[in-house]
């Protein structure tokens, strides 16, 4: 069953390397276009809609610049980690050389994040760039083998390119959030002067009417969008994971222990929330079949996985879409 | 006629290059993840050799009686350090592990080592070092697995091997390894 497993991690590496080109490019469209539309509506001229173009390629290209090259080291900033040496913590970096190993990767730099909840998430653009982070509570109530199941979890996201691609999409819903919340303050403070001398004031109207809409919408469904990118990519992460450490039961140990610790983690919020193992904002997770939240809920996942152990095959899951 | 025909020909003859050249260089590529693959086994291996006359060292004042526990242990490393086939060379590793097992357990009646920095601190070191010895197998074997498989494909398997790409040999015994590691780690 191994050539099967090796197939689709193949896969979805290419799949993630395309979808990343392709997201990119439709970002680029769907921000020019934005700009395009809401300087038009906004000024009321082919000229305003170069200005608003120019404004959104700047915006929108400072910020996906800024978060691919130094996105890792915000994330690992704002989570409050700080960096360790095998000798700080011999077990956990042991365990990551050896999914590392496993996984046929360059060795991430290894982070702890003192909280007592038990979470975990890795980042960086691509796995030279990697980096795994986990809590100090993570540290202290896993065994071995659970530890081992989380990390492999971490290191599937790298290997599979899950990372470049959410952050990518996690750039687009940045900067649709940004222009639209330009957009929607700058009508507040009076924007939109009416030229209708030049008799095109019908044109700005109907523009301006979209440009709205757009600027209400837009974010939701790039949210929403990010938000089922962002569990489906959970289900996968967990079957990589068992291709590594051919031990299903780590992982569902370790998710069951993770879910019934009710501790919240202190240093998450909802722009880093979808990069954790768990949702680790616990309250916004009781009923979490819902469009809006960022993780698969976790029994499902944990059932998939004890399916794995009884099955002995090891199955990818939920691998669609 | 003439023309289009000279232009479908060498249409076809460049696509046919193109392919040939596609596909050398994704076996040059699998062959090299192989050799990678297998030198981190190696290392691995050599990590766990080098790790051994430490531990016998911070062991050896502990007990008087269990000498022939640590003469197996220096005698299968010396054997494992020996250049020979992958079989051979999974035999003597999995004697090893197994001597290497047997100290363990017989630490177990001695309270003072076993509570000792020393043990516990080899302990993980050595757990983790067979782990990683057998996840780079594992690795290994996957890359192994993906290259056969490419070669062995139509329509690569027609210049394969007259490109001088050959089927590599697996690493045999990963199931008992797992075992001894689990045996071994407390």
């Amino acid at each position: 069953m191994r050539g099967a497993a090796e197939a689709t991690f193949r896969e979805r590496i290419a799949r993630n390397r395309r979808n990343s080109l392709l997201l990119f490019v439709t970002f680029l469209v769907f921000v020019l276009a934005f700009g395009y539309i809401i300087g038009y509506a906004w000024v009321g001229d082919p000229a305003g809609a170069f200005f608003g173009l120019v404004i959104a390629f700047f915006a929108g290209g400072l910020s996906g610049l800024l978060s691919y090259y130094a996105g890792d080291k915000m994330v690992l900033a704002a989570s409050r980690a700080r960096r360790i040496e095998h000798d700080d913590a011999p077990v956990l970096f042991n365990v990551v050389e050896e999914m590392a190993i496993a996984a046929g990767l360059p060795m991430p730099k290894v982070y702890v994040i003192d909280d007592s909840a038990p979470n975990a998430f890795a980042t960086g653009r691509d796995p030279e760039h990697a980096s795994v982070a986990v809590t100090s509570g993570l540290l202290e109530k896993l065994d071995r083998d659970e530890l081992q199941g989380v990390i492999a979890h971490e290191m599937s996201h790298v290997r599979n390119l899950d990372i470049r691609y959410s952050m990518l999409v996690g750039i687009l819903v940045g900067t649709t959030v940004l222009i639209a919340d330009f957009f929607l303050r700058s009508l507040w403070w009076g924007g939109g002067r009416r030229r209708n001398d030049q008799g095109n004031g019908q044109l700005q109207l109907i523009l301006m009417i979209v440009a709205l809409i757009l600027a209400i919408l837009a974010p939701i469904f790039a949210r929403l969008l990010q938000l089922s990118i962002s569990r489906q990519r959970e289900y996968l992460a967990d079957a990589s994971a068992v291709e590594l450490t051919r031990n299903p039961k780590g992982l569902a140990d370790a998710l069951e222990k993770i879910a019934k610790d009710q501790e919240p983690l202190e240093v998450a919020n909802r722009a880093t929330a979808h990069l954790y193992i768990v949702n680790p904002i616990k309250r916004f997770e009781k009923h979490s079949r819902s469009l809006f939240s960022t993780h698969p809920p976790i029994e499902e996942r944990i059932r998939i996985l004890r399916a794995m152990e009884t099955g002995g095959v090891p199955q990818t899951g939920r691998d669609a879409g | 006629m003439g023309t289009a025909g000279t232009i479908i020909v060498v249409a076809i003859i460049a696509l046919i290059v193109l392919y040939v050249i596609f596909t050398y260089n994704g076996l040059v590529r699998r062959k090299n993840q192989v050799e990678e693959a297998y030198r981190q086994i190696d290392v691995q291996l050599k990590r766990r050799y080098d790790l051994i006359p430490n531990l016998l060292e911070g062991v050896k004042r502990y007990f008087k009686q269990e000498q022939q526990v640590l003469e197996e242990i220096t005698r299968a490393r010396a054997e494992a350090m020996k250049p020979q086939s992958p079989r051979e060379q999974a035999q003597s590793e999995a004697r090893l592990s197994g001597a290497i097992g047997n100290l363990f357990a017989v630490a177990e009646n001695y309270p003072e080592l076993r509570s000792s920095r020393v043990l516990l601190d080899f302990q993980e070191e050595l757990a983790s070092t067979e782990n990683k010895i057998s996840f780079a197998r594992q690795h290994y074997n996957d890359s192994v697995q993906e290259y056969n498989t490419k070669i062995q494909s139509f329509p690569a398997v027609i210049f394969a091997r007259a490109m001088g790409f050959t089927e590599r040999e697996y690493f045999e015994a990963e199931g008992p390894e797992r075992e001894s590691v689990t045996v071994s780690y407390d």
